[in-house]
């Protein structure tokens, strides 16, 4: 018996706790969407055909396995809802993510230029909106937003409009809501590369000739790759699958991936054909999710 | 105390002439002309420069001519402000006050990347994203010095430092001694006037340290470059740079060739900061021919021999060092004795410490003072040496004494 294994013991639960959870809470659950993906819509609760019935025996859950099919994947294919749901999907986090960059990347590097004890004054207040519940601070943007809103009685005080302008339901205040929801999420991992940053490189690139502004595009910003990388990630991949942004900011016009879900499962009930998409999400996120770990491996490799 | 402003003209160099009237106006600064000064103005002046930081004076109103060619060593405690000079020359920091004159230019408000100047440092601040060939390149690149011409300085500067066949590596692939040959080629490409190093071999091992100092000794004697080295390390300011500029609380205490500043020192800090030295308080009692006899506090008369610049104060320290200590089994006998004044004091042996190449004693003398010495082990068997709680004495000539008057 040695001290040592003692130890081990409870390190080693610890280290399996988050694969357990992996597995209760993820995997467990995707199987779930995975079967009903597989099956087909029936007037029932719930509404669709029980694959099988492990109270049946062997033979029925073979009859069952060939009772199987793609059938829901192939009308994600061939609709041109889904199609064009998952097109503006990307496309909306595409863009979410440019904009975010642009107005992230300079908070993040003002932050990390800020005399030290400052800094962490500047990152309570990055992180200070998420003390109020994200439904609520959407709410209070369709406040902001609409027809008589803030913005809009700001807008004609100053003269700049003459008449109110349409904010709500349309891109531009889904944008924002999206912009002012995901900033955190940019500015916390660029931030957390640029104060690491040795200070003594930009020094290094003055020294040997770089004016400020080309040292900053020579060393600073190559250098912030991977905190550009994580977050440009971190806010891509749940924006694809934003909701609730969308449905209370966005119009009518066009659905994101997750608005066509959720109606697919509480207004048609069709809930194998929203498995299905549901399971098509998360291919599309696998390649952005693997490129985001191995951006994270590289830096604590390069931080170690 | 006496009042030596940190002016630096060591009498021994007789740098600083006359001030000579304007030198011919500069020619603009290329990337890697030479400046020819006037042969006696020196090639970087720093005069009255000094710094604060809120209420930390990290220099005070510090001069100091460095002359083109030369090997100077900035040395000091932290925080003695040796840093923030270098900082300073290199266009890091700003001086509050001063001029400094690179030729006849003053550069003190001029940024870092236009100053013809280069640092190489601490860490040695690699560019981890680009290779070895593109961190030598990168202040070639922006000195907009043609493709081909930068392919050939690289390739020279590749030579220079010996890392042949490691051009493509990133600095995470090389070890420390790589590195920090890839920062000394990559600050020596632009070919500066002045080449700034900041405690250059801090980061490597003894080994490695010691041939790399003399190396670096080596390929500035060959370029012929001006370089200034900061360091805390008394044995590399020694071992490289012909003069020493010894700095404390923002000050020069004296800036001296290595062999000055251990023999003749100026100041009671500076005789403890270089080396090791028995210091003896006394007053002067009385003078005769260029003798002094100084009564110390423990009432031992010591004999010493008055330094070039003449003794005026009453209260002096007398100090030793203990390589200049002699020990013996009785006192030195022969005539001797009364020709040269031979200074003795008798002790027991308190401590010995055998070093290799030397054994460090240490003499309780009867008024309770200790005294160091150290013996050189000429030979390989211990016939000379002494043991712990024999009686000795120890005794030195009045040349071996230093005589400091603050």
């Amino acid at each position: 018996m040695s001290a040592r294994s003692i130890f081990a013991r409870p390190a080693r639960l610890a280290a399996i706790a988050p694969y357990l959870w992996m597995v209760l809470f993820f995997l467990v659950p995707f199987g779930f969407v995975l079967k009903i993906s597989l099956s087909q819509t029936a007037i029932a609760q719930p509404p669709y055909v029980p694959l099988f019935d492990l109270s049946a025996g062997w033979a029925a859950i073979k009859a069952a396995l060939a009772e199987l099919s793609l059938d829901n994947f192939k009308l994600l294919v061939s609709d041109s809802l889904y199609i064009s749901s998952y097109l503006r999907s990307i496309f909306v986090a595409v863009t979410s993510t440019a904009i975010l960059l642009v107005i992230g990347y300079p908070i993040a590097y003002g932050m990390a230029r800020l005399p030290q004890r400052w800094q962490p004054i500047a990152m309570m207040l990055v992180i200070v909106p998420f003390w109020t519940s994200f439904l609520i601070r959407i709410y209070a943007w369709i406040n902001i937003l609409q027809h008589d809103g803030l913005l809009n009685k700001v807008l004609l005080a100053l003269h700049i409009v003459s008449t109110p302008v349409v904010w709500l339901s349309t891109d531009t205040a889904m944008y924002i809501g999206i912009v002012y929801s995901y900033l955190p999420f940019m500015i916390l991992p660029l931030y957390a590369t640029l104060a690491k940053m040795d200070g003594a490189l930009i020094e290094a690139a003055s020294d040997l000739g770089a004016s400020p502004g080309r040292a900053f595009w020579l060393v600073t910003f190559p250098l912030s790759l991977p905190g550009v990388g994580a977050g440009a990630l971190l806010c891509f991949i749940p924006i694809v699958g934003e909701f609730v942004i969308p449905d209370l900011l966005a119009g009518s016009g066009s659905m994101m991936i997750g608005q066509t879900l959720w109606l697919e499962f509480f207004t048609n009930k069709d809930w194998p054909v929203a498995s299905a998409a549901a399971v098509a999400l998360l291919l599309l996120l696998i390649p952005p999710l693997l490129l985001y770990d191995r951006l994270q491996r590289g830096t604590l490799r390069g931080g170690g | 105390m006496t009042e030596e402003s940190p002016e630096i003209t060591p009498k021994a160099d007789g740098v600083a002439g006359p001030a000579k009237p304007e030198p011919p106006p500069q020619a603009p600064v290329g990337p890697a002309p030479q400046l020819e000064p006037a042969a006696d103005m020196p090639l970087l002046r720093i005069e009255g420069v000094g710094k604060t930081f809120g209420s930390f004076r990290a220099v005070d109103r510090l001069s100091l001519d460095i002359r083109a060619g030369e090997f100077f060593a900035l040395l000091g405690p932290s925080g003695c402000g040796k840093t923030t000079l270098l900082r300073m020359l290199a266009g890091f920091e700003t001086p509050d006050e001063g001029r400094i004159l690179l030729g006849a230019k003053d550069i003190a408000q001029v940024p870092p990347h236009l100053r013809p100047v280069n640092m190489m440092f601490q860490n040695y601040a690699l560019f981890p994203h680009l290779s070895v060939r593109d961190n030598i390149a990168f202040g070639l690149k922006r000195a907009g010095m043609a493709r081909d011409e930068i392919a050939t300085r690289v390739a020279e500067m590749v030579a220079l430092v010996k890392l042949e066949g490691m051009e493509k590596r990133k600095p995470d692939q090389l070890s420390g001694g790589q590195k920090q040959r890839v920062a000394l080629a990559r600050s020596l490409a632009r070919r500066p006037q002045v080449l700034l190093l900041d405690e250059p071999l801090a980061a490597l091992d003894k080994k490695l340290r010691e041939s790399t100092q003399l190396e670096l000794m080596d390929l500035q004697r060959r370029l012929g470059m001006t370089f200034i080295i900061v360091t805390h390390d008394q044995e590399e300011a020694m071992t490289m740079a012909g003069r020493i500029g010894v700095m404390d609380a923002g000050r020069l205490e004296q800036v001296a060739t290595p062999r000055e500043l251990y023999e003749a020192p100026h100041s009671r800090w500076v005789a403890e900061f270089i080396g090791d030295v028995n210091l003896f308080d006394g007053e002067v009692g009385w003078r005769e021919n260029n003798r002094l006899l100084v009564t110390t506090k423990e009432g031992v008369t010591l004999a010493v021999t008055e330094p070039r610049q003449r003794v005026t104060k009453a209260t002096v320290c007398v100090a030793i060092r203990p390589e200049k200590v002699k020990l013996s089994r009785r006192a030195p006998v022969s005539d001797a004795a009364n020709t040269h004044a031979i200074n003795r004091l008798e002790g027991v042996v308190t401590d010995v410490s055998y070093l290799g190449g030397l054994t460090a004693y240490k003499v309780k003398l009867e008024s309770g003072v200790v005294v160091r010495a150290s013996v050189a082990n000429t030979a390989r068997l211990d016939i000379d040496a002494y043991l712990a709680g024999q009686r000795v004495v120890a005794w030195f000539t009045p040349d071996d004494c230093m005589v400091l008057e603050q």
